[in-house]
């Protein structure tokens, strides 16, 4: 019995999977990648120092969440902003529906926010009848497309130049040549109008410091400043975990994540923010909301052994790394945050008996692990997964697995029944032979796709009560 | 020294001149190997999957077989890594974390063994051939084993190492991951495969049969010149 996540998982993994061309965009972006962010560690005195100690700063920070919590609030109420705490999906689709409802806006343009996208806000504001528009390039052209972001980093890592040249063809209307700057051109007017008519801007969160009450933001294409900036309301959504103890954090957060994200030594636009306009400033909205969601990531926080993965800064680099990502592809998930982390996490934000899963869809190679600059023991944590998911009441072995584990160890742990075994295998083999890799093999997850070698005429055992003797 | 030589299940089956190979080896240097009688499995399957009583089930008799071992020699990266980094997890708070924690401590996977433990990087080995090493992801990244295999092969006389691009990268084998998932281990094999004939080399090594099964699987139904070999086979020669 699968549920429905998994059957889509499965169906979609089956179709990417072996798509030479997806494999092939995906396989270039990435080695290009690799290389920057190589070559940007090294500027680091001593990358796995600084590991280290992000990963400290992050796991304090997480274990000491009410208190940083709190003081955020404190420090950012303090200069008129408002904070609104929302313990779900709904909550905070309610807080963000009323704002906009006091404000009557009409358009709503939003810079990236993944947190958005977990509590499903754009549909939320288009069938209430707001106007939505994305501001981050490749947020906007995956919203033209009707389609989730495909990575938590690359919104549209997937498309070529040339789709996105006829993407903006058909919709917009305007596409002059399949040149980089040319398309960033086009959105850019299409996105400039929007920011003038805007009521409210909406924006995510990279980090939210306790200390001075900021929320920070990095970016790339100026696109979160004008989201910010323009409209007379803003609001920020972001995750309570996005909590730094101290400003000075920043000076080794921001270049790893930036490092990690995209192989920058710094992204090109690192935004503090504050609050609202305060008096004698000549720009800023003139009324700011922060909501804060937890959104079960209390529930992760209540488990002591995956406790580590609040701390994510979202840098994507487990999913760049990721070879089961690399080949399946972001939308395959089916859930906001694809990839190890996604993966680890999902579980808990969203039901373990849907989710489970993603868990097994891994080899656990642990590439995830060593690159995650926050050093969260992503494989480790698929496997506890597994183990919580074996003891659900569907987790019971299927009638295969008990065979495979309730008699296949016994039978490999005494002597004689290893030994028949072994010549039952070499009968096993010839009778296999003539199905080989059709529909009838046993086997044929395996053989359909690869040829599996024979047993050998003297099996190593049986070599060995002739050589010890 | 007397080294306990641990051969998985299929190993034993269907690679049984890998553990071969180690024998003559550890003979050569003058140890004396034996091998026990009884496990033949260490539970990775069971574990992996989930099922940790019925993996426990497994190792208690592996640990009671191993207990009085001088040093315990894995013929396989992956079940090295369950043996020395994951059983003491698996039985922690039980009656026998103690004795899985003194297993786990003696447990070595081969190359590692020779190296690390043994002191030895030369085996006198000729293997005239250009070849490229695929890194098992738990020898790699479980056991820390970039170094070990690639010292015993730069004292291999005529031997040429081109390292591949994804040399790190996992072949997709991944154990039950394999079948449950067959297209995304199929798709992962032929990245592998591609970045090893890009080498050019006549041979791919690697310390892990499994992963050799799963590269050797896939390029013979493709028809791809790839050949593999196992390092205790190319140090024995
Ligand atoms: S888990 Fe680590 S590597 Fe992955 S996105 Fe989060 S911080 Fe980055």
């Amino acid at each position: 019995m699968m549920s429905a996540p998994a059957t889509h998982f499965n169906e979609d993994a089956r179709r990417v999977a072996p798509d030479t061309r997806h494999r092939g965009i995906i396989q270039t972006a990435m080695g290009k990648y690799e290389v920057v962010r190589d070559q940007r560690k090294l500027w680091f005195q001593d990358w796995q120092g600084a590991r280290n100690l992000a990963a400290r700063t992050k796991f304090e920070s997480v274990n000491h969440l009410d208190k940083h919590l709190a003081e955020f609030t404190r420090t950012i109420e303090a200069r008129g902003t408002k904070v609104h705490w929302a313990s779900n999906a709904e909550q905070a689709r309610n807080i963000i529906l009323g704002i906009l409802s006091d404000k009557q806006a009409k358009v709503i343009v939003k810079s990236k926010a993944m947190t958005s996208e977990e509590i499903h806000l754009n549909d939320a504001m288009e069938h209430a009848g707001y106007e939505v528009v994305e501001s981050d390039l490749g947020e906007y052209i995956v919203q033209l497309r009707k389609e989730p972001p495909y990575h938590l980093v690359f919104p549209a890592m997937h498309l070529t130049r040339g789709e996105i040249k006829d993407l903006f063809q058909e919709k917009l209307n305007d596409a002059p040549s399949d040149d980089p700057e040319a398309l960033t051109m086009v959105a850019r007017r299409a996105l400039r109008k929007k920011y003038l008519q805007a009521d409210v801007g909406i924006t995510g969160a990279n980090f939210a410091i306790a200390e001075t009450g900021m929320i920070s933001i990095t970016e790339n294409e100026g696109n979160a400043r004008l989201t910010a900036a323009v409209p007379k309301t803003m609001i920020t959504l972001v995750g309570i975990e996005k909590i730094l103890p101290r400003l000075e954090d920043l000076a080794l957060f921001l270049p790893m994540l930036a490092v990690m994200g995209t192989g920058q030594a710094l992204t090109c636009y690192n935004t503090m923010y504050g609050g609202p306009r305060q008096l004698g400033e000549a720009d800023g909205p003139e009324e700011y909301h922060v909501v804060l969601l937890d959104n079960h990531r209390t529930t992760l926080l209540a488990d002591a052994e995956q406790r580590d993965a609040l701390g994510c800064i979202r840098c994507g680099a487990c999913l760049n790394v990721c070879p089961i990502f690399r080949n399946v592809g972001g939308h395959t998930y089916g859930t906001v945050y694809g990839g190890p982390i996604g993966s680890v996490i999902t579980p808990h934000l969203r039901g373990l008996q849907q989710w489970k899963h993603l868990s097994y869809a891994s080899s656990l190679c642990g590439a995830c692990t060593e690159t995650c600059p926050v050093k969260i023991d992503l494989h480790h944590h698929l496997l506890q997964n597994r183990r919580n998911a074996s003891a659900l009441p569907t987790g019971k072995p299927s009638f295969f697995q008990k065979l495979a584990f309730k008699f296949f160890a016994p039978i490999a742990n005494k002597p004689a029944l290893w030994s028949l075994t072994t010549k039952l295998s070499r009968i096993g083999m010839k009778l296999r032979g003539l199905v080989n890799g059709s529909v009838v093999d046993p086997v044929q997850a395996w053989t359909k796709t690869r040829d599996l070698p024979p047993i050998a005429k003297q099996s190593f055992r049986e070599w060995w009560k002739e050589h010890g003797k | 020294m007397t080294v306990s030589l641990f051969i998985p299940c299929f190993v034993d089956l269907m690679y049984p001149h890998v553990g071969i190979s180690m024998v003559r080896i550890f003979e050569r240097l003058g140890h004396k190997v034996v091998v026990p009688k009884t496990p033949a499995c260490c539970g990775q399957p069971a574990f992996n999957t989930g099922y940790w009583d019925e993996s426990r089930a497994i190792g208690v008799p592996m640990l009671e077989a191993l207990k009085d071992s001088d040093a315990v020699v894995i013929a396989s990266g992956s079940c090295g890594a369950m043996m020395s980094v994951f059983y003491p997890q698996l039985f922690a708070g039980t009656p026998h974390e103690a004795a899985a924690k003194s297993v786990a401590a003696k447990c070595h996977e081969f190359s590692s063994f020779l190296v690390n433990k043994l002191g030895v990087t030369d085996l006198g080995a000729k293997f005239p051939h250009k070849v490229t090493f695929h890194d098992g992801c738990h020898g790699l990244r479980e056991l820390n084993n970039k170094r070990p295999p690639r010292e015993l092969l730069a004292n291999v006389k005529g031997l040429e190492l081109v390292e591949m691009g994804a040399a790190e990268t996992c072949c997709g084998f991944g154990g039950t991951f394999s079948a449950k998932f067959p297209a995304i281990s199929t798709a992962m094999g032929d990245v592998k495969c591609a970045s090893a004939l890009e080498t050019k080399a006549d041979y791919i090594i690697s310390c892990d049969s499994s992963c050799l099964m799963q590269i050797q699987g896939l390029a013979d139904k493709q028809k791809k010149e790839i050949k593999t070999i196992h390092l205790a086979e190319v140090l024995a020669q």
